[in-house]
């Protein structure tokens, strides 16, 4: 039999202009493609496969820690990904519920399928917005300056400005024991070409690797071997415009299942590594620590009996369930057999192996915060491109670099988010400012200002931003600035009455164990105390005019009691922001600086800080180097490069 | 091609104390070093002389060929210098006068006057030593007895930093586990870091915390000196006192550029604690000029003293003056000393003990001898009671900045505390945690952020 022919295209023609190109429309191209559309831009969204639009290759969950808030900050933003969870999901919980305001976080199982179709109906009916099926091979450059994109069909599209979120996709290739073949994510048509072609433009392209567990077919499962996560009872929603009506009851969520790998998984697991290509040396991307094989977390953490492992299910009509915790790219009868050696999935068929995945990655310490190229004028970046992993992380560049793509071609400034702002401004001044060696997550532990960035807070922080931008509809922003004037009032009033030691009262504190009051108490101080909420005070005070909802008291709350916190961290903000204040010149010349230490000079020269707080934020640029930094430009000793750039 | 504007000047200033002493040395730094000495020097050509020699010879005046001393010459080369640079030290034996001429033959013929602490700052700017380090050396310089270079030497060697750092890493390590069980809320793998545990970890770095700061009263002491002050009525014997504390080699006298000799600072080395006397010229003008010091005077300097000498004439009666100064005195560290014991006593020592609430009374004819030995004992005993010996291995704070952050550091241990005890959810108490650990990274120059994730990772077994 003759071997398969295949050839490419042999003439290119011309196709239409846009204002906007974003090519893939996964979580973080979705948001891009329809942020530029909303702020009046042209748009065209390309992706590979139109049934991959907003695909879920791994967890069907949105939300958790960290990334919940982000989710809520690209809908305060004026994005898509709260409201489509919140039409989609199929459990919702909120974590960490027995800790402080700052942590709380909002999770919810999503139906994968429908979570793709909602969002694809979304973008068909975008005004603006053309959504098409192609492969971008190459982006068109002038004069360093980004022009458009050609497909594999031949199409040349001209834009002003390209987002290039390209995702797993880019030069993908699966790994499953010994079985290797080029593809994007889900069995789908790899992008072969274009980080190539970018590579050959100059561009520094690193390589990842992420990965994914097996699914098993639910009517083989013993739940009864298993432990129930059902979801909550109160309602909860990742938009600022879900409505607490629309809460789906807990009886009709679906609930996730809690088990266990145990010590012959991995005797399995030891016996067969030396199949397994994450120690044998075939896989070359650099893999996650925070989201590991199972392989690895069993070398790495020899003296752990057992892991946890999660049933999720992937939708409401299908019978596919995701094994949370068990990703591996073992052969495929060995994910059988670890599978099996599972309680509750002893007799479990597995539908599709777990693989791994390893792609290209834009190295991101080449982008500007605004998320353009140093290199290309007009292209942007986001999502898994720039080294990140999780939807949310991607969801978060996304509508960042659709809406500075989207100004761009409206001829307007830079929108930048900072890290005091939100978390999607910790995540991407992470990015352009300390690079990333490994697929990038959310953690809260990366925020220092986490306490002002709640998940309880977002629109309060961004809604005024995205309205601004032209995200949020007036309407909405009435709403928010309704919502704010509630608050401030009745906190103000709050700080007013004095409640008097009455017997009542008295009666109250003591049951809970306090001292009885001797003199009156300023109302908002009685509501700092632990026993104390809102609903309880009002036994003791008048009630406000007009009817509080939760979402208002919520934040009197959160605010009184944690004031002496947050002050703190509003402290530490005043104290970043003096060295936000200082501005390194352009264009220095840190070869000749001695007094910084070598690496720290590479360092340096490569990511080109701005100012003299993100130069202290760059790995390996050291307090003492950023000391004789600040002395040489205080002194004016700055040595700087002749302005004879390359290509001017 | 790239503008490099970043070489420095060559400087020079004389290195050693101002004053008459036995050598005297003029220290030359940058890149025109060498060149400038050997404008000046009759010897061996210094551009030839191996790095790191000595090198006996005479500085000339270039323009006239007269010789202004006779001098020793190290040459150190660049980049193995304190500086980095190219380093001379000409050591002058010719006393005051000739070590300036020295210094002004340097000075025009091609190397401009050093600010003061530029030549640290020259090793801090070329990398040589950090931040911490660079406080030290300026430590060092102005060390004002052997304890208190040792002080700073021990600094200098990083104990300090070990210290610290030794702190940091035990906050870490709770900080670590608070987050874990934030970012990974489902997974129980990871032992929940609840308030008891955190009020446990908190006391105890917080009980480092205070015994490194108990060391700081000292070491502050032992770097700036025990401001002291003598008071007393005239010719109660003050400047007896005075003069015998300073007899022989005891006094260090630094002069002030610019000033009068009015505000002239005298150190004394009572066993190795460096005393600052305060307002010795009017203690002196009453001397010369028998003019009486005003109460306000004496006031004045109590308020600025850490220690005071109060000094009673034994052969006569408490006058009002002196009951006004015992009065002034009573919050104060003080030692009463009556002198002239060697006259009829009239002074009813029971009155003056009912007094001074049971502070230390001295008695002495006049105060050397015995009495100083007395007097010694007792000072060195109210400011290092806990003896000196022991704090030796330890490290010692000195510095004043770094006593800043400990207080800061403690401060933030303390609300760490409070906000468990008011029922604060852990992650929020953490923040004071992180603030206890931001402060002490400031100590040694250490950022954060990256290393808590790091530990994160690698401490536990974590995958959602």
């Amino acid at each position: 039999m003759k071997s398969l022919v295949v050839s490419d295209v042999k003439q290119k023609y011309h196709a239409k202009d846009y204002d906007v190109i974003v090519v893939g429309a996964g979580h973080a191209g979705c948001e891009a493609a329809l942020a530029a559309a909303r702020m009046g831009n042209k748009t065209l969204i390309l992706t590979i496969n139109l049934e991959m639009v907003a695909f879920m290759p791994c967890n069907p969950s949105v939300g958790g820690p960290a990334k919940g808030t982000v989710v809520r900050e690209v809908d305060a933003l004026g994005g898509e990904m709260g409201k489509n969870i919140d039409k989609t999901y199929i459990q919702m919980r909120l974590l960490n519920t027995g800790k402080g305001p700052a942590v709380q976080a909002l999770r919810a199982q999503a139906d994968k399928h429908a979570y793709h179709a909602e969002m694809k109906d979304t973008l068909e009916k975008q005004s603006n917005l053309t959504l098409r099926q192609a492969i971008v091979n190459d982006i068109i450059v002038e004069d360093g300056v980004c022009k458009g994109v050609v497909t594999n069909t031949g199409a040349i599209y001209h834009s002003k400005t390209v987002v290039l979120a390209v995702g797993t996709a880019a030069r993908g290739k699966i790994i499953i024991g010994e079985l290797m073949y080029a593809s994007g994510p889900n069995n789908t048509q790899p992008a072969e070409k274009l980080t190539v072609n970018l590579k050959n433009r100059g561009f520094d392209i690193e390589r990842f690797k992420t990965g994914t567990p097996p699914r098993v077919d639910g009517t083989t499962i013993d739940y009864s071997k298993t432990e129930e996560q059902p979801g909550d009872e109160k309602p909860q929603h990742f938009s600022f415009e879900t409505s607490d009506d629309d809460y789906i009851s807990p009886k009709d969520q679906l609930s996730c299942w809690l088990t266990y790998t145990n010590e012959k998984t991995h005797a399995i697991i030891r016996k067969n590594l030396d199949r397994a290509p994450m120690f044998t040396g075939v896989i070359e991307g650099v893999g996650p620590r925070y989201c590991p094989s199972i392989e690895d977390k069993i070398v790495r953490f020899a003296d752990k009996k057992r892991h946890q492992l999660f049933l999720e299910p992937e939708g409401r009509h299908t019978e596919e369930w995701y094994v949370d915790g068990l990703s591996t790219s073992m052969p495929e009868e060995v994910q059988q057999q670890m599978v099996h050696s599972v309680a509750g999935l002893e007799n479990a068929e597995m539908m599709r192996p777990g693989y791994a995945i390893e792609y290209d990655v834009v190295a991101p310490y080449q982008l500007k915060a605004n998320l353009e190229t140093k290199m290309v004028k007009n292209l942007y970046t986001a999502g898994q491109t720039n080294g990140t992993s999780g939807y949310e992380e991607a969801a978060g560049q996304g509508i960042m670099a659709g809406i500075n793509a989207g100004r761009r071609a409206l001829g307007k400034g830079d929108f930048i988010l900072k890290r005091n702002e939100a978390y999607i401004g910790v995540l991407i001044d992470d990015l352009v400012t300390k690079g990333t060696k490994e697929p990038y997550r959310l953690l809260t532990s990366r925020a220092e200002y986490r306490l002002l960035l709640r998940n309880d807070n977002a629109d309060m922080r961004l809604t005024e931003k995205g309205h601004e931008i032209g995200l949020i509809s007036d309407e909405r922003y009435q709403k928010f600035l309704e919502k704010k004037k509630a608050i401030e009032m009745e906190i103000s009033r709050l700080k007013q009455i004095r409640i008097k030691p009455s017997d009542a009262v008295n009666k109250f504190v003591e049951a809970h164990g306090d001292k009885p009051l001797q003199d009156g108490i300023i109302a908002a101080v009685f509501l700092r105390r632990p026993y104390v909420n809102y609903q309880t005070l009002l036994q003791f005070i008048p009630a406000p005019e007009e009817e509080l909802n939760n979402r208002v008291i919520e934040q009197i709350e959160i605010r009184t009691k944690y004031a002496g916190y947050i002050a703190k961290a509003e402290a530490q903000v005043a104290k970043m922001k003096k060295m936000e204040a200082k501005a390194i010149p352009e264009g220095i010349d840190y070869s000749a600086i001695e007094g910084i230490a070598t690496e720290a000079r590479q360092k340096l020269a490569k990511i080109q800080p701005t100012t003299i707080a993100q130069a202290s934020r760059i790995s390996g640029v050291n307090p003492a180097d950023i000391a004789v930094l600040d002395v040489y430009i205080q002194q004016g000793r700055i040595a700087k490069v002749e302005s004879n750039r390359k290509g001017a | 091609m790239a503008l490099t504007t970043t070489d420095f000047d060559t400087i020079a200033a004389i290195s050693t104390p101002p004053g008459e002493g036995g050598i005297s040395i003029v220290r030359i730094s940058g890149d025109d070093a060498i060149k400038v000495a050997d404008k000046l020097y009759r010897g061996k050509n210094l551009d030839k002389v191996a790095s790191n020699t000595i090198n006996y010879g005479h500085i000339i005046d270039p323009e006239t060929g007269e010789e202004a001393d006779e001098v020793m010459v190290s040459v150190m080369r660049a980049p193995h210098t304190y500086t980095k640079e190219n380093l001379i030290e000409i050591n002058c034996h010719g006393g005051i006068v000739a070590t300036n001429k020295v210094l002004q033959l340097v000075l025009s013929n091609g190397a401009r006057m050093a600010e003061p602490g530029e030549f640290t700052k020259r090793a801090f700017l070329n990398g040589r030593i950090d931040l911490s380090q660079s406080e030290a050396v300026m430590d060092l310089i102005e060390a004002k007895t052997d304890r208190s270079m040792k002080a700073a030497i021990s600094q200098l060697d990083g104990n300090l930093s070990h210290l610290i750092k030794h702190l940091r890493k035990d906050i870490l390590d709770v900080l670590a586990q608070v987050e874990v069980n934030i970012d990974y809320p489902e997974y129980d793998d990871v032992e929940t870091m609840t308030s008891k545990l955190l009020r446990e970890k908190a006391k105890d770095v917080h009980a480092r915390i205070v015994q490194l700061l108990k060391t700081a009263k000292q070491g502050k002491i032992l770097r700036d000196g025990l401001a002291t002050s003598i008071i007393g009525r005239p010719n109660v014997g003050k400047s007896s006192l005075l003069n015998n504390l300073l007899h022989e080699d005891k006094a260090i006298v630094t002069d002030v550029p610019g000033t009068t000799r009015d505000v002239l600072e005298e150190y004394v080395n009572v066993r190795g604690v460096p005393l600052k006397l305060v307002d010795t010229a009017g203690i002196r003008k009453t001397t010369n000029k028998v003019e009486k010091i005003g109460v306000e005077r004496s006031k004045k300097a109590i308020q600025s003293s850490d220690l005071v000498l109060l000094v009673l004439n034994a052969s006569e009666e408490l006058t009002d003056e002196d009951r006004e100064l015992i009065k002034a005195t009573s919050g104060k560290k003080r030692i009463i000393i009556l002198n002239k014991t060697d006259l009829p006593l009239k002074l009813d020592i029971a009155q003056v003990n009912g007094l001074t609430n049971g502070d230390k009374v001295i008695q002495a004819a006049a105060i050397k001898d015995d009495g100083l030995k007395d007097l010694e004992e007792q000072i060195a005993k109210m400011f290092f009671e806990e003896g000196i010996e022991n704090s030796q291995n330890d490290v010692m704070v000195t510095n004043a900045r770094h006593i800043g952050l400990l207080n800061k550091a403690k401060q933030a241990l303390e609300d760490v505390l409070k906000g468990l005890d008011d029922g604060m959810p852990v992650d929020l108490v953490q923040i004071d945690m992180t603030r206890c650990w931001d402060f002490l990274g400031e100590i040694t120059g250490d950022s954060y952020q990256d290393e808590l994730i790091d530990q994160l990772f690698s401490q536990f077994c974590l995958g959602k």
